[in-house]
This record gives C-alpha cells, structure tokens and sequence, in this order.
C-alpha cells in the first residue's frame, strides 16, 4: 500500500471514528450532568440505544409532507457528515481536510440549519414555524461572531484550512495572544448558541415556550430523528474539536506512525472529557435566558471575537 | 516583529493590554452600579500587574512605587469610596438604561480602530518592546471619554473619568517607562481629591433632583416644576467645582 492511499484509509477511519464517538460524548455529557445534579445517571451508551431503538420505529408521516420533509434528515447528516471528515481529530493534514477550510464548515452548518427550518415549516404547524423562526434569528447573530473568531485565527495561522492552522498553532509553542484567549471565550459562546444548550436553548427540555431547536423538529419520528438527533450530537462533537484544534491542539498526531495516533486518540479523549465537563458546570450553574435576552449574550460574543480581532492588528502584528 | 520573538515577560504585557482595553469596553456596556465599580477596580488591579511586568523587563525600579500607588489609590481606596457612596445614597441596585447597547460597543472598536492609526507613527519611531500597547492606553482613554458623554449617571461619569486617568498613566507607563515620580505623586493625589469631591457632588445632586442622572444639570427648573428651585444654585455651584 502506498502513503497515498494510507492517508485515504486513515481520514474515512478517522470520519468513521468521528461519527461513532460523537453519541458516547452525548452520553457523557449526560451522565456527568446527572452526577452533578444529583440524579441516577443513565449508561454512557444510552444515546447509542434511543438512535436503535429511533431506527427499528415505523415511520409516520404527516398527511402533508412534501418530499422536502423527506430530503431533509438526510441533507442535514450528509452536510454534518462532511464537516465532520474536514476537522483534524487524531491527525493532522490528511487529504479530507483539503474538502473544506473554516469558511466552508461554517457553510455546512448553514445548509444543515436552512433545510431543516423549511422542514419546520413544511408541515405547517405553529411549533415548526416558532422554532424556524427563533432558530434562524440565533444563527443570523451567531454566524458573524463565529466567522469573527475564526478569521481571528486564520490571521495568526495565515490560513483558513483547519490542518494548516492547528499545525502553526502546534509549532509555535508557547506563545501568549491576546487575540487567541478573546477569540477562544467568542468561540465558546458560539459553540453553546449553535449546539442549542443552556443558556440559550435547553436541548432536554419539549415545553413549548423555551423550545428553539426542538420545536423544528417536533413532527420527525422513526429513522429520520435518529438522523437529525445524531446529526446534533455529531455537531457538538465538531465544535468541542473545533475548539481543541484551535487552542489546545497539543498531542495530536503530526504523522501516520502508530504511536502518534495512538496518542493522538488518547490526547483527543482526554480533551474532550474534560471540555464536556466545562460544559456541564456552565450548564448546570447557569439558568436558561429568556429569547429577547440572547441577542445580548451573542452582541457580547461578537464583540469579544472583534477585540479579538483587534488586538491581533494592534498588539501582534505591528511595528 | 512577530509576538512570538518576544520574550515571555513582553508577552504578557501585551496579554494584560488587551486585557485593560477588555475591561474598558465592559465597563462600557455595563448598566449596574456595584458591577461597575468592581470593573473599574479590576482595570486597576490588571493595570498595576502590568505595570509590574514592565517594571522587570525595563528595570526601572521606581515603577514598582507606580504599581503600588495604583493598586493603592485604583484598586482599593477610589472604588472603596465609590462603593461607600453607592451604599450610603442606596444606588447599589440601580441599573441604568443605556439607549443602544450594541451601537456603543460598535463606536467603542471604532475609538480602537482610530488609536491605533493615531498611534502608528509613534510605535514606528520607537524602539520599546511594549510601543504596540501605546495604541491601546490611548484607546482607554477615549473610551474613557464615550463613556463620559454617553453614559447618564453620574457614577458612569465619575468612573468614565477615572478609567480616562487610568488610560493617561498606562500611556505613560509603557511609552517612556512611567512619568517622574513626583508628577505621578501629584496626579495620583489630584485623583483622590477628585473621588472626594465627586463624593460631595453626588450628595447635592441626589439631595436636589432625588436622583443621580446628570441630565437633569441641563434643565431649566422653572420650565419644570418649582419645587428644586431653592436648591439648584448649590447642586450646581457644585457641579461646576467638579
């Protein structure tokens, strides 16, 4: 086998790996959630168990659904799917992180979230048309801070391909920028906005009132919500990655030897515990906001990735 | 000069730059007293780490008596005094509403934006390590300014004020090593003076118009009611001494 074709096993391995991991960090999530909260935690591998149990249900359809309402689940994983395999999670510049840079994940996400608000609305019901409409007002305030943050970075790296950026980031060792710890904290706001967590939305709640992303995909049963919830559970995956590539790449694997992907897992795994950790504290010491409140949580995002920004101009480059 | 040829020490000064303009901006958008105060006292604390940091790279010893007259006067004695007055005048839970939130921040990066093109001749005639960090004491400054003549409160105003001397003495730190001890001395106690007789001001002013909103300074009485008109000539004899 030629180095060519390693690389190719390694990334749809690595895509593979990505996928199946992304219910057990759900599942992890949960369980330490319920520690903290003083509950009965349920088994890591529960979410593995409701996407089964979602696949084996019978289909019901709404009378009205268009072939649109169909589509979409698969849309929405396909589009996940291909983000998934453009971000570095064990290694580093293997050939599928060429399909997209930042701005094109970015994009993914979009699609993913357009089809499903005219899903919502496919159907007619009030709930879908409420959820759409919220949702599409979250991301319209998070999309700008988000690319914000990652030009941040794409100009300290001088690149907007992720595997080109985690390997600057990687070489340089310790270095303090002010422009990294403004863009990290803009991202992490981000990434709580996008994934539908507290304090913007409570992805374990079904009251009508406080519902975003839920409410979208109210009418989904059988195999197409297993789809869409992996699909969710795959994007928060993302994002904790996104994150670790970013700021803390240290111990991901920089060539295909076996030792170094083996502690590229391991380092990964590591990480990405003690960041849903993080997220779990946030969660459980922070109260859900009210809607009208979110455009002040996300103001405050952007302009945390525009001093970002900023500083790199003024602080980093000059003289 | 890329940061990372920098040494540690330099970089951290930077670090604790950005971090005092942070704290510039939030004291911007932040509309409650009591979390006001605390900001400014930690633009104060980060300032005098800063302060310190410089101190060690440059090796001027005198700027170790800086860092400690700032952590003194801006980060205990100034804020102490504010936080009394709040108490004392039962403002600690008021909030005050600004008109557009968003808008302000955005002219605040826009104050930062204009800094630095004011500051790019002098950071490329000097040759300091921390010449970048002159564009950012000027940026405090101005929006140590916006906050003055945006915010309506005269505890936004005071605190405004304050964070415009913190951003003059952070210039003079990083762009000639600190000013002669002895003006610094001098400014340092102007400013205590200054956090006493607002202290006053505020007590005619609450005593005048029962609230604290300076924009009340700028209306005739008789237009409105007569009932301040005995004591306006007092609250603003006293506005005019601050």
């Amino acid at each position: 086998m030629n180095s060519q074709s390693i690389a190719w096993t390694l990334a749809a391995a690595q895509t593979l790996l990505f996928i199946l991991a992304a219910p057990l960090l759900a599942g992890w999530v949960k369980r330490v959630k319920c520690h903290l909260q003083n509950r009965a935690a349920p088994a890591v591998w529960q979410p593995y168990r409701d996407l089964a149990k979602l696949i084996k249900k019978n289909l019901v359809l709404a009378e009205n659904a268009s072939w649109l309402f169909r589509a979409v689940p698969y849309i929405v994983f396909g589009a996940t799917l291909l983000a998934a395999a453009a971000v570095p999670l064990i290694a580093v510049h293997l050939p599928t992180s060429a399909i997209a840079d930042v701005i094109v994940l970015v994009g993914f996400f979009a699609l993913a979230r357009f089809f499903t608000a005219l899903a919502a609305l496919d159907i007619g019901t009030a709930f879908g048309g409420m959820g759409a409409s919220r949702e599409m007002t979250v991301a319209a305030l998070a999309e700008p801070a988000m690319l914000m943050a990652v030009f941040t970075l794409a100009m300290t790296a001088h690149s907007t391909n992720l595997s080109v950026a985690t390997e600057t980031v990687l070489q340089a060792g310790l270095v303090l920028r002010p422009s990294f710890l403004f863009a990290l904290l803009a991202l992490l706001m981000v990434a709580v906005a996008e994934c539908g967590r507290i304090p913007v939305d409570n992805p374990a709640t079904h009251l009508e009132l406080t519902m975003l992303h839920e409410a979208m995909i109210l009418e989904y049963n059988g195999r197409h919500l297993a789809l869409i919830e992996w699909a969710a559970q795959i994007k928060l995956m993302i994002y904790a990655v996104l994150i670790i590539d970013f700021f803390f790449p240290w111990g991901i694997a920089s060539e295909f030897s076996a030792s170094a992907l083996s502690v590229g897992v391991l380092a990964v795994t590591a990480k990405l515990m003690l960041l849903a950790m993080l997220l779990v504290v946030w969660e459980t010491v922070l109260a859900k906001m009210r809607l009208f409140r979110v455009p002040q949580f996300l103001g405050f995002a952007f302009l945390l990735a525009l001093l970002g920004m900023l500083t790199n101009v003024v602080l980093e480059t000059g003289g | 000069m890329a940061l990372s040829s920098l040494s540690l020490y330099s970089q951290a000064i930077i670090l604790f730059a950005a971090l005092v303009l942070f704290t510039s901006f939030v004291m911007l958008a932040q509309t409650r007293m009591v979390p006001l105060i605390f900001t400014f006292a930690w633009q104060g604390l980060l300032m005098a780490v800063a302060t310190v940091l410089v101190a060690i790279v440059s090796g001027h010893k005198h700027l170790y008596i800086s860092a400690a007259l700032t952590i003194v006067l801006k980060v205990g004695l100034i804020p102490w005094l504010l936080y009394r007055l709040s108490v004392r005048l039962d403002m600690n839970y008021e909030t005050e509403a600004i008109k557009h939130p968003s808008l302000l921040l955005l002219g605040g990066a826009g104050l930062v934006i204009f800094s630095y093109f004011i500051a790019l001749p002098i950071v490329h005639l000097s040759g300091l390590a921390t010449r970048n960090t002159i564009a950012v004491s000027i940026a405090v400054e101005l929006l140590g300014m916006l906050m003055m003549s945006v915010r309506g409160t005269a505890m936004a105003q005071v605190i405004g004020f304050m964070s415009m001397e913190n951003g003059l003495f952070f210039a003079a730190v990083v762009s000639t090593y600190g000013m002669p001890l002895i003006v610094e001395l001098g400014v340092a106690f102007d400013v205590m003076v200054a956090s006493i007789l607002f202290g006053v001001f505020f007590f005619h002013l609450r005593d005048s118009f029962d609230s604290l909103d300076v924009g009340h300074l700028n209306l005739l009485s008789e237009a409105n009611e007569p009932a301040p008109l005995a004591e306006t000539p007092a609250a603003s004899t006293q506005g005019e001494h601050a």
